[in-house]
């Protein structure tokens, strides 16, 4: 059995743990709500431009000659994979739920004898993939010195893919990151953004023409690029605010075993304490006994 | 029968602004200034540098835009804009800085011919507010 010093510094360092998670988890919870209100505000302004582009492409007459943003190569072999993490750890799952999700996709695309191409966001999905990965990862980017997801950052990541798309170094690119829901849950989400999915339009089929100005292919060669910027941008605010969410349900947790574990150490602690004490007593009543 | 149609200015940040009881807008389109008022066939343009005017009852705003997409449908107006600033309380400094950071690239004679169009645009708006 351990001694009483020994137990007395174990309680006191679970003690200063516990004050630690705390901290982290009131820090995610101011960080949270604000990251929270970024995502949703930044909601319509990708949906929408969503919206517009389906309608483009739904509008659009002559299929053969769509951007190829749109359409795609017409191949489909190499598989361009962003993963979208977080720079910090001690956020539970966050990051191996979108690793796992991702995994679960490079398995699949491997597995039908495709070439796959990794970009990783975020240092923590890089020091989870390389070990099983690094051949495939082409590029790693973080944004550690910005502290709130922002559209320049997007921005950058955009061009990396439309530059290396219009080189013609990948024919499918899918982008992994979480949606949030709420504190408790986030969502790991596969989304192919080249090109563009229509399925996704969900019956809002515009009936209606629109008037074009200019061109229809011009809008939509103008439009693709700043939407996979936008999508992104889109991924990375939801990630910042998912990221926050799990790390504050993950700290919670961790104060919360914290405390569980001071009270078991303590009961341990004043029991070996009061039977350190019987003993010595036992012991003055029997050496008193035996005069 | 009213005459108003809402309208919706939003960039990747936030809803930028949100309004219902708009009668008409005029916003600076690719190819020219469009004035838009209920009932306005569904159309989609990009927007060159310029300002936007949201006119209600008895109500003018301003906005300066530097690039973005509208959308108009069902009396709905939708603005997506990356940069946007109210006439009111754009930065001067700002102003004088975008100005010349846009001539020092008008400067480079490697630029398209539709950038170089955009960019004199922008100086022209840019230097118009100043003005003011």
């Amino acid at each position: 059995m351990a001694s009483l010093d020994d137990l007395k510094k174990r309680i006191v360092s679970v003690k200063s743990t516990q004050k630690i998670t705390k901290a982290m988890k009131m820090v995610a919870a101011a960080k949270l709500k604000r990251a929270q209100e970024n995502a949703e505000k930044g909601r319509p302004y990708s949906e929408k431009m969503n919206n517009i582009i389906l309608n483009l492409a739904d509008g659009i007459s002559d299929k053969e000659n769509a951007p190829k943003l749109l359409a795609g190569t017409g191949q489909d072999k190499i598989h361009l994979c962003v993963v979208l993490t977080s720079d910090r750890g001690l956020c539970g799952g966050f990051n191996s739920n979108i690793i796992k999700k991702a995994k679960n996709y490079f398995g699949k695309v491997l597995g039908e004898g495709k070439t796959l191409k990794i970009i990783t966001v975020g240092s923590k999905g890089y020091d989870q993939l390389k070990r099983l990965y690094s051949d495939k990862i082409v590029e790693k980017i973080s944004f550690k010195e910005s502290k709130n997801a922002n559209y320049f950052d997007a921005e950058k990541v955009g061009k990396i893919i439309i530059e290396s798309f219009l080189k013609k170094e990948f024919d499918v690119c899918t982008i992994f990151y979480n949606k949030f829901k709420n504190v408790i849950t986030q969502i790991p989400q596969e989304q192919q953004i080249i090109p563009l999915k229509s399925s996704e339009s969900e019956g809002s089929t515009s009936e209606d023409n629109y008037e074009f100005e200019p061109e229809e292919d011009e809008i939509l060669s103008n439009l693709l690029p700043k939407n996979i910027s936008t999508q992104i941008f889109k991924a990375m605010l939801e990630n910042s605010a998912s990221e926050q969410g799990s790390r504050m349900s993950a700290m919670d947790n961790a104060t919360r075993n914290a405390g569980e574990m001071v009270e078991k150490l303590t009961i341990q602690y004043n029991r070996s304490r009061q039977a350190a004490i019987t003993k010595e007593l036992i012991e003055i009543i029997s050496g008193a006994e035996s005069l | 029968m009213s005459e108003e149609f809402k309208v919706e200015i939003v960039n990747p940040e936030k809803s930028f602004l949100s309004k219902e009881d708009v009668t008409e807008v005029v916003i600076p389109a690719f190819e020219g200034e469009m004035g838009i008022l209920k009932d306005h066939i569904s159309i989609i343009s990009f927007l060159k540098p310029g300002i936007i005017k949201i006119f209600s009852k008895n109500k003018e705003e301003k906005f300066y835009v530097e690039d973005g997409i509208v959308e108009f449908k069902d009396n709905s107006l939708s603005v997506l804009t990356s940069s946007i600033f109210s006439l009111d309380k754009i930065d001067k400094n700002y102003v004088n800085e975008s100005i010349q950071n846009a001539e020092k690239e008008l400067s480079d004679e490697n630029i398209e011919d539709q950038r170089r169009f955009l960019i004199s645009q922008k100086i022209d708006v840019l230097k118009s507010i100043n003005s003011n």
